[in-house]
């Protein structure tokens, strides 16, 4: 919405033509700058400039809807109700379902508590079927620390949940819906 | 009103109105010296004509009398307003009595605290709040939630307005039709219906729907609270120059109070803290600067005492500097727990 272009909105001609000629393309070049200083800018009336300014907001501003509305999508885009269910039904209980989506959670502790541990759980239970109570989905895990233990993690896989990992490839399956992604520098990490 | 009504002599009112001064407010707005000049008369004859005239204005009850500065209002006109302003209470008692009994329309409003505290919760609460029925204490209007950081639940908004009107429900007797009238509107769906929500992820966004909401507001009269949760997100990390960030924070801030004047509508500022370096130790206080600090009618601080949740008056041009605790609950915002202990004792 920020980089929405001035010059489709729909404004008056002449003060079109002024935001092009400073330079002035999107609504965030338009808003950034106080209405007083836009007015010595583009030479016009304070009058144009607060129309312009509110045509360019109005088109600029999201769209809104009514909570109602918000729960209701919630609660049809996702069988699970939007949420991944740790196992632990105590905590399950107090988020409501499990680990939300659409938001981040995080994990805080001192070292050696289980956050990794942790994550390798909700890694399998992400990607498990949805027969198994999982959300046959895939996962990608960004560790920073190289923490991430295959072997681990499909030794969790085994004694979890041994109907699946004991069959036939079953255990490729899911180790293969897991993607690692090792980034050793914080701008490695930014980028991606 | 005509100058002929005027209790002076014939003579000044003749050559009032051969100036040209023909009614009593083209009189009403000239100083005493320049009367004088052009009715060719002394100072202090000048001076008594203003002096009648006003009176006489007074009298018949015309406006603008005291507009000696066009757009003014003396302090006694803007006292019957003051005590009519609206207010939507805060699910705790306590806390609203510190607030003059809650957050008022018209004001600009601004909490902080610490990340967990309940600022969200709060703005959850009002939301509900401000839609009770006239009959039961609200004002039976909707409100307006601008959400910058992605942190409303609908499932904890359905949670808490189930909560209030069940609370509602409990503390008033009404007649049987009176239930059945408000029946439809006390519906947890329907008190969602009433939360119009905005999602907003950019500092450009925020700034928009905040210039938007002028025709906004025009166009849904119904609404009485504006939430902003929160305000400082996206102006913490997205500017290089500060000197800028100043500018449009001060640009918001008075397009707010002009919106909260204007409508008669509450609006609600939910800030983060940040740390001040002040006299050799660190103090916990509101983010977004020592000029944004000016911005608000009213500054409320919430912050931990222990294991509790207080709240205190920080910064308001009437309300005495007051702290009181409050806690978050299934059902919202309510009064601290010891509250409720020391009524059961008594």
């Amino acid at each position: 919405m920020a980089n929405k272009l001035v010059a489709h909105m729909g404004l008056a001609q002449s003060i079109a033509n002024r935001l092009a000629a400073r330079n002035i393309r999107t609504a965030k070049d338009a808003l950034s700058l106080p209405e007083f200083d836009l007015m010595t800018l583009l030479g016009v009336d304070m009058k144009d400039v607060k129309e312009a300014v509110a045509r360019i907001s109005e088109v600029a501003c999201p769209p809104y809807q009514t909570a109602l509305s918000l729960l209701e999508e919630r609660l049809m885009n996702d069988t699970s109700g939007g949420r991944l269910p740790t196992s632990l039904t105590g905590l399950d209980d107090a988020l409501g379902g499990g680990i939300p989506f659409g938001v981040l959670t995080e994990l805080v502790g001192p070292s050696g508590i289980g956050k990794s541990q942790f994550c390798l759980k909700l890694s399998l239970l992400a990607a498990l079927p949805a027969s198994y109570g999982g959300l046959d989905g895939r996962v990608i895990y960004i560790d920073t620390e190289s923490k991430f233990s295959s072997r681990r993690m499909i030794e969790i896989g085994r004694n979890s949940f041994p109907k699946i990992f004991h069959s036939e490839g079953m255990a490729q399956e899911m180790a293969g819906r897991i993607i690692v992604l090792r980034q050793t520098s914080l701008s490695e990490i930014t980028e991606r | 009103m005509e100058v002929s009504v005027l209790p002076i002599a014939s003579a000044h009112k003749e050559k009032l109105i051969s100036a040209g001064y023909t009614t009593l407010l083209s009189i009403v707005g000239v100083s005493a010296s320049r009367l004088a000049q052009e009715l060719i008369i002394p100072h202090r004859e000048a001076v008594e004509i203003i002096k009648v005239t006003l009176k006489c204005c007074r009298a018949v009850g015309l406006e603008g009398t005291h507009a000696v500065l066009k757009g003014s209002r003396t302090a006694w006109e803007m006292l019957s307003d003051e005590q009519n302003l609206k207010l939507i209470r805060t699910g705790s008692e306590d806390f609203d009595g510190i607030l003059g009994g809650g957050i008022h329309c018209g004001q600009v409003t601004e909490m902080g605290g610490v990340p967990g505290i309940g600022k969200t919760q709060l703005g959850i609460q009002l939301a509900v709040n401000v839609q009770i029925p006239v009959s039961y204490g609200g004002l039976g209007a909707k409100a307006i939630y601008i959400d910058t950081e992605g942190s409303f639940m609908p499932e904890r908004a359905y949670q808490i307005a189930e909560a209030c009107i069940m609370d509602t429900w409990e503390n008033l007797g009404f007649s049987r039709k009176e239930i059945e009238d408000c029946q439809e509107k006390m519906q947890p769906d329907h008190f969602l219906a009433n939360i119009l929500y905005f999602r907003i992820c950019s500092y450009t966004e925020q700034i928009a729907v905040i210039n938007y909401l002028d025709k906004f507001l025009e166009e849904h009269k119904d609404v009485k609270i504006v939430i902003i949760d929160s305000i400082s997100f996206h102006f913490r990390q997205d500017f290089k120059e500060m000197v800028q960030r100043t500018i449009v924070l001060n640009e918001m801030s008075r397009q707010l109070m002009k919106l909260a004047e204007r409508f008669a509508v509450a609006v609600l500022l939910l800030n983060h803290v940040t740390a001040k370096h002040t006299e050799g130790s660190f103090q916990l206080t509101l983010a977004l600067g020592d000029t944004w600090s000016h911005s608000c009618t009213n500054r409320v601080i919430l912050y931990w005492d222990g294991n509790d949740r207080h709240a205190r008056i920080e910064k308001s041009p009437y309300l005495p500097s007051a702290s009181a605790p409050f806690s978050v609950t299934g059902k919202g915002i309510r009064n601290a727990i010891t509250h409720c202990k020391r009524l059961r004792m008594m």
